[in-house]
């Protein structure tokens, strides 16, 4: 079986706090592979690594085949990312996102199109496709930044908690739809989330991540046997311990989503 | 290429569809033009240098363009804060490619603020010496907005968020601009003033910009040409390379 995603030793240092502890592991192609743990256990900063946005403080990383460090245009060219904080242009409809990503990706102009309309009606944004994102709720938006990661054909897409704040029903429309986006485009999928229910449902296999070092490897079921739990969320909290996290990293967050609001 | 144009592309959507900020932006320049245009244009022309809506216009035009240059670029920071930014980064284009359409797009929407200034101008009765000279006038207009997009493109990379804003409009904008001779001729200053204005950039926007609209020079468009393309270059290349090591 091939790597699509290779990662040898990696760590990442913030001045001398260590946010992710040498950690290695490799996804096979068509592989739905899920990075759970604790709130600051370090998967956004992995995901930043392996998609060029921060560079690892050690180790190596393999995206495709590519260097993220060293040949980022082609590291870059081979996934789609929908990140854990927004990234869409509010003072642009929806349909405008979509071709400035087009454009950015250096998407044919004749696939554009037919592409373009595909996804829109994919997540159900069709009849919106005019609106200004500003307009949109959190859901719409999540569906639209969805469409975008897939505009350009990547081979993989990184998926940094996509459910937090959507409803029950938009939750599984989009795991069914992830699901149906790996079978039948045969897309690697790397997506983070909160929600074991959804990982045990939807990943091939999981690792799980505390305090930046990961701590198991496997397929849901592994785990499971592994710790003699019932549920992969029972296995997660054997593996992790029940301790509370410190949600630095939210609380970091929600200050600045304050700071926003406050200059609005 | 094509992502040059969709970064200036988007510029200019998000500008004209922000009216607020648009006639906003008027207010400054206007309350310049007709505080100081009527109420010191007596005391200039009874000193005898002819008048002084003449003098102050191509002042004004070039202040606007200031302003708005350096906030476009600084608008950065809120693509940053937002989160569109990352977007940009993780895409397979150059950080200079981008750092260019912004560049571009935000020096377009600055020099459209120009021109509205200028046609008020015209509306209050200021007229330009030549219409031959207006393409001169343009392309002043053109490298004044270029500069502080640049310049404002450079600062936004190092700042985090919008709270140092009003230490950079009280230090470095306000001096750039009550230091360029926009409001007052730099002929026979004393010798400290004398001094900085000539080491102000902006300076030479505004003398290159006059003689194009009114025909009165200090510098001489040679030497303004040459200051303002330097130092837009030199803007340039510092915002790209710390464009290129922000990470987010
Ligand atoms: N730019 C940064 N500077 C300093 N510390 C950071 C930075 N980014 C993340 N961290 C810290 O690294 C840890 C891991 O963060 P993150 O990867 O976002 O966690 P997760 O996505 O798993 O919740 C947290 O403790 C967070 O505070
Ligand atoms: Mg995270």
């Amino acid at each position: 079986m091939t790597h699509i995603i290779e990662a040898h030793g990696v760590t990442k240092k913030f001045k001398d706090f260590t946010a992710v502890n040498n950690i290695s592991f490799t996804v096979n192609k068509g592989e739905i592979f899920a990075f759970l743990g604790p709130n600051g256990a370090g998967k956004t900063t992995t995901i930043k690594m392996l998609t060029t946005l921060l560079r690892p403080t050690e180790g190596k990383i393999k995206l495709d085949g590519h260097d993220p460090v060293h040949e980022q245009s082609d590291a870059r060219r081979s996934f789609g990312i929908v990140f854990q904080d927004p990234s869409l242009d509010d003072e642009l409809t929806a349909q405008e996102n979509m071709e400035l990503h087009a454009a950015l990706y250096s998407v044919p102009k004749d696939i554009r199109k037919t592409r373009l309309e595909e996804l829109l009606h994919f997540v159900d944004l069709w009849d919106r496709k005019n609106s200004l994102v500003k307009e949109f709720s959190g859901g719409m938006k999540r569906r639209l930044e969805i469409a975008r990661s897939l505009l350009h054909h990547p081979k993989i897409l990184f998926l940094d908690e996509p459910t937090i704040g959507l409803d029950p029903q938009t939750r599984n429309h989009l795991w069914d739809y992830v699901g149906k986006l790996n079978k039948e485009e045969g897309i690697t999928v790397f997506l983070t989330t909160h929600y074991m229910e959804e990982a045990d449902k939807v990943a091939h296999r999981v690792a799980i991540i505390d305090h930046g070092n990961i701590v198991a490897t496997g397929t849901p079921e592994e785990l499971k046997k592994q710790t003699e739990t019932k549920t992969l969320e029972e296995a997660f909290l054997k593996l992790t311990g029940n301790a509370i996290r410190d949600e630095g990293a939210n609380a970091m967050e929600g200050m600045r989503q304050a700071r926003k609001m406050w200059r609005r | 290429m094509s992502t040059i144009y969709i970064l200036w592309l988007r510029q200019l959507k998000r500008y004209s569809r922000s009216k607020a900020r648009m006639i906003g932006s008027l207010g400054q320049p206007l309350l310049f033009l007709v505080a100081l245009g009527y109420g010191f244009g007596p005391i200039y022309e009874k000193a005898g240098q002819g008048n002084y809506i003449d003098f102050i216009a191509p002042g004004v035009i070039a202040m606007s363009i200031l302003f708005t240059a350096v906030f476009s670029g600084i608008e950065i920071i809120w693509d940053r804060q937002f989160g569109f930014l990352k977007e940009t980064l993780v895409a397979p284009v150059s950080r200079t490619t981008i750092m260019i359409g912004r560049t571009l797009g935000g020096a377009t929407v600055a020099m459209i603020q120009g021109i509205i200034i200028f046609l008020i101008t015209l509306l209050i009765g200021f007229r330009p010496e030549s219409l031959a000279l207006l393409p001169v006038a343009f392309v002043f207009m053109a490298l004044i907005a270029i500069m502080f997009t640049a310049l404002g493109t450079a600062i936004a990379c190092v700042l985090e968020d919008m709270q140092a804003f009003p230490l950079i409009m009280n230090f470095l904008v306000m001096p750039l601009f009550f230091l360029s001779g926009a409001m007052f001729p730099l002929k026979d200053l004393p010798g400290p003033i004398a001094v900085l204005t000539r080491l102000d950039p902006m300076s030479y926007g505004v003398d290159g910009l006059r003689g194009a609209l009114i025909g009165m020079m200090e510098f001489g468009y040679a030497t303004d040409l040459a200051v303002l393309v330097i130092i837009s270059a030199i803007l340039l290349a510092i915002g790209s390379w710390l464009f290129s090591r922000i990470q987010v």
